[in-house]
């Protein structure tokens, strides 16, 4: 049951690929029309928004089937959370898309849904057994709901990113905060790509490498590597055989592996970048430009816009109102400054400002694009940032 | 802001100083400006643990510059420790609770009667002005206006007819969603900052021993709880469900930690008291998820320790005759002053239940916790009359004589009893209340005002024209849906979007022909 239930993950993974492969010939397929009639264009955009809700029907069946199998519900580890994120950021595409048809929100989105999938894979994937203070109904009541408004006030990037990519000008020769700004995006999102396929790639060789050093009390202690270690622990003796020496030892006080891990992500993602942009010899975004042609600029600032509208009234239920019951139910209070539920009430409180900036025209359009943007990096950030390096009572991990 | 001449009172008046701030406030520049800053100083706020977060025990004084460096120092020497508690943090929050309310009834009035008292037929530049504006030439104007009413109606728009003239309204009530969702966050606030009356909010924590029956802190003596036993449940190591984590790692995975207790309040008309007599008036098993609620209190399970010291035994023997004299076993709670042997008396000189030497090489105790005991027992030599005195504590055992003879009575252990104690969060919060019902008035509000958008729709005849504007406060392409019903059955044409971008490049075009 567990296998049949990650089998459907996989599925939905595949699934989600092939929509990406559809709406991408949905938008590109004009060249077709002359050959192969009117219509051609259109019905792409309907084979990928019938994958797209296979997708969501297949990943809904890992959820349920793992739901089954561990006896509460699999949201309670970074795997688990991620992979749901993933879900319910394709079932409010799958809503969004419904309202304005609109293909190329499916270019863009169904890969984020891959990427994040992907990500998610790269922690322990085991059914783990829940600690005392997550045997609670709440649990699955709050954290479903959060995940639900994340995937709808995600889907304001996806709309966002296009908005950016259609209206700035990525061709010009001189570099500028704006096409810094979507050259950092692009940047991002290969780097998290990298990072899954260098981790992916580790692991299938089963790579480890184990040390034995002084941890921060003085105390000897052993530390495993699952990338090769750049950045060596402090006083570092290399236990495993036919391993690389580190470049580097660093102090005590600095957590190493996760460093190096740090680094491996973000230096793989530099050369993936770099090398796309050597072998085209132009911006990443302008690579991508061509595909968002034929968006409406009004268009896609209004989905982006309209996700925000209905994810935020359904992110402060679950975030914050259901956060709050299940806290005084599990912790005695329900409001305690910890990390995770600061950074809920930053998320609250960003989303806030951009509704009321959103009175003010001015801010329609580009400003509007670029603050969606930031919302997700803050949802992100509170995803991994606060989970797996701020320690609190979240770090599941 | 669109208030259709409806005066707001921040641009009415600037005199006073009381206009002035009025004015501030009711800026909605304003009050982005203090979520901003709320929301940049709440994430500085996790930088570093707050003083609440970090190991108890520890000084802040020299706990940030230890653990975080310099930039801990200067973290701490900002008062950034106990950033949500500072005077600044709480003037923030008031001061977006000041703006959300002079903000809202800033609008509201003037929003209520401008809605309220809207005519039908609107001037020519106010139709022209909106976002979504055409004019078309139409043969039968009559039956177009019509047809026009009729789609609108179907489409569950108020249709309101002055002189031939249409105007179709939708969900006038999502406008005041905002002004319901700000309403909300005034209670939840005020519930908020109610807390720091006395009374109100009350957040103790005990620990007891099982067996042991003790005053519950908070309650002012009214209530009693006794540990009748406490229990800490393992997962099964052979779950199939867990098998590959439990084969990772040996430690224990604790499924749930469990106290049975029973509650008691001082029979009416006992002595207040040792000795008062306790009726019994509930009893329950604590869990964490699952607290004990009476009277408004409520007992949270939070934390526990196993296998506490409860008693020690101890053997004494005549070194002389080298027979057993008996033995006798302490209390390690409440120790008796003395102890009968078979025909001896031991008396307990000393007991320090957390043995410790102190700073100034004085034997002491830590607190009265019996994790480390340590005893000095006296006996008398009924052959000499001298008194003798020896030092009992874990791993210690010496003959304490001020000529370093030995004593004539030797002690040894004989064995101890542990048991469990259970520490438990006595809570009660009367502010609760004030937070639910502001919570479910700003989520109301909040879907109020998100989910419905509030539309409308004027269609006018000048002479062979039909006139069309429209405006909502939201998706403006549903909007465009709704005229296109219009357009495809009737003689409308599709009017412009004004801010499409297509059209200002041709219209400044144009003007730039003219002028």
């Amino acid at each position: 049951m567990e296998q049949l239930s990650m089998n459907l993950l996989a599925v939905a993974f595949f699934l989600y690929l092939a929509a990406t492969i559809f709406y991408a010939v949905s938008v590109t397929g004009g060249k077709w029309r002359n050959k192969e009639g009117r219509m051609t264009g259109n019905n792409w955009g309907k084979f990928g928004y019938i994958t797209a809700i296979l997708g969501v029907v297949t990943a809904l069946g890992y959820f349920f089937a793992r739901w089954a199998v561990a006896g509460h519900a699999p949201v309670s580890n970074m795997f688990e959370y991620t992979a749901f994120f993933a879900i319910t950021l394709s079932l409010a595409f799958v809503i969004l898309y419904g309202i304005y048809r609109v293909d190329v929100l499916g270019v863009i989105t169904m890969p984020i849904i891959m990427l994040m999938i992907a990500y998610a894979s790269v922690f322990s994937t085991e059914v783990q057994p829940l600690q005392p203070s997550l045997q609670s109904h709440w649990l699955e009541i709050h954290v479903i709901t959060t995940a639900i408004g994340q995937g709808i006030l995600a889907i304001s990037f996806g709309a966002g990113l296009i908005y950016l990519l259609r209206t700035i000008d990525l061709k010009s020769k001189s570099m500028t905060k704006k096409t810094f700004g979507v050259e950092f995006i692009m940047y991002a999102l290969m780097s998290t790509l990298a990072f899954v396929i260098v981790t992916n790639a580790f692991s299938a060789f089963d790579y480890e490498a184990n040390f034995a050093y002084i941890n921060e009390d003085g105390e000897p202690a052993e530390k495993l590597y699952e990338l090769p270690p750049l950045f060596g622990p402090n006083e570092g003796e290399l236990l495993t055989e036919e391993r690389m020496q580190p470049w580097v030892e660093m102090p005590d006080w600095i957590v190493s592996d996760d460093l190096n891990t740090v680094f491996w992500a973000l230096s793989s993602g530099l050369i993936l970048y770099g090398l796309v942009r050597l072998l085209t010899r132009r911006r990443v975004g302008a690579l991508l430009q061509p595909l968002f042609k034929g968006v409406k600029p009004h268009t896609v600032d209004e989905i982006s816009y309209r996700s925000i509208a209905i994810g935020f009234p359904v992110f402060a239920l679950g975030g914050l109102a259901f956060a709050m019951i299940y806290a005084q139910i599990a912790w005695t209070r329900f409001w305690g400054w910890d990390p995770k539920e600061v950074w809920a009430l930053v998320t609250f409180l960003f989303y806030a400002a951009y509704l009321h900036l959103r009175l003010n025209r001015n801010w329609h359009g580009e400003p509007s694009a670029w603050l969606a943007v930031i919302g997700f990096a803050i949802i992100i950030f509170n995803l991994i940032f606060v989970n797996l390096v701020i320690a609190g009572l979240h770090s599941y991990a | 802001m669109r208030y259709e001449g409806a005066a707001r009172r921040s641009q009415t008046y600037n005199k006073s100083i009381i206009d002035k701030i009025w004015n501030f406030f009711s800026s909605v520049k304003v009050g982005i400006g203090i979520i901003i800053v709320t929301l940049i100083a709440s994430s500085i706020g996790t930088i570093f643990p707050q003083e609440m977060f970090i190991p108890p025990g520890e000084d802040p004084a020299t706990f940030y510059a230890e653990e975080h460096g310099a930039l801990g120092q200067i973290y701490y020497s900002l008062g950034l420790h106990n950033l949500y508690g500072s005077w600044w943090y709480m003037l923030l929050i008031a001061a977006l609770g000041t703006s959300i309310i002079i903000a809202s009834i800033d609008r509201f009035f003037p929003l209520y009667k401008a809605l309220k008292h809207q005519r039908v037929t609107r001037h020519q530049s106010f139709m022209k002005r909106q976002r979504i504006f055409g004019t078309s030439n139409v043969n039968e104007v009559d039956t177009t206006m019509e047809k026009a009413q009729g789609i609108l109606k179907k489409k569950r728009y108020n249709v309101f007819e002055e002189n031939g003239n249409i105007l179709a309204e939708k969900n006038r009530w999502a406008r005041w969603g905002p002004y319901v969702n700000h309403i909300g966050l005034i209670i939840f606030l005020i519930g908020a900052s109610l807390r720091f009356f006395p009374g109100m909010y009350i957040d103790e924590n005990v620990w007891v021993r099982e067996g042991e029956t003790t005053v519950i802190p908070g309650t002012s003596g009214d209530y009693y709880i006794e540990n009748l036993a406490f229990t800490v449940d393992f997962y099964d190591e052979d779950d199939e469900r867990y098998q590959a984590v439990m084969e990772e790692n040996d430690e224990e995975h604790i499924e749930t930690f469990h106290t049975d207790a029973v509650l008691y309040t001082p029979a009416e008309g006992s002595t207040v008291g040792l000795d008062q007599e306790l009726e019994e008036v509930d009893r329950h098993g604590i869990e964490v998820n699952d607290s004990f609620d009476f009277d408004g209190y409520s007992l949270y399970q939070v934390d526990y320790k196993m296998n506490e010291l409860k008693e020690m035994s101890f053997e004494v023997e005549d070194r002389e005759t080298n027979d057993v004299l008996g033995s006798f076993t302490v209390d390690l709670n409440d120790p008796d002053d003395g102890y009968t042997l078979d025909d001896e008396q031991v008396r307990i000189h000393s007991y320090f239940p957390n043995f410790v030497i102190n700073e100034d090489g004085v034997p002491s105790t830590e607190n009265n916790v019996p994790d480390n005991p340590g005893f000095i027992f006296e006996m008398e030599d009924p052959d000499t009359g001298d008194l003798e005195h020896t030092f009992l504590g874990i791993q210690a055992n010496y003959d304490v004589s001020p000529d370093d003879e030995e004593n004539r009575y030797e002690f040894s252990f004989d064995g101890i009893e542990t048991n469990n104690v259970t520490g438990l969060t006595v809570r009660k919060d009367n502010t609760l209340p004030f937070l639910i019902v502001g919570g479910s008035i700003f989520l109301i509000g909040l879907v109020q005002g998100s989910y419905w958008p509030h539309r409308r729709i004027w269609l006018q005849r000048k002479n062979d024209e039909v006139w069309l504007a429209a405006h909502t406060n939201k998706n403006w392409e549903s909007l465009k849906k709704d005229i296109d019903a219009i357009s495809e059955e009737t003689e409308v044409t599709t009017p412009q979007d004004q801010t499409d971008e297509e059209h200002e490049k041709s219209e400044s075009q144009e003007n730039n022909l003219h002028s």
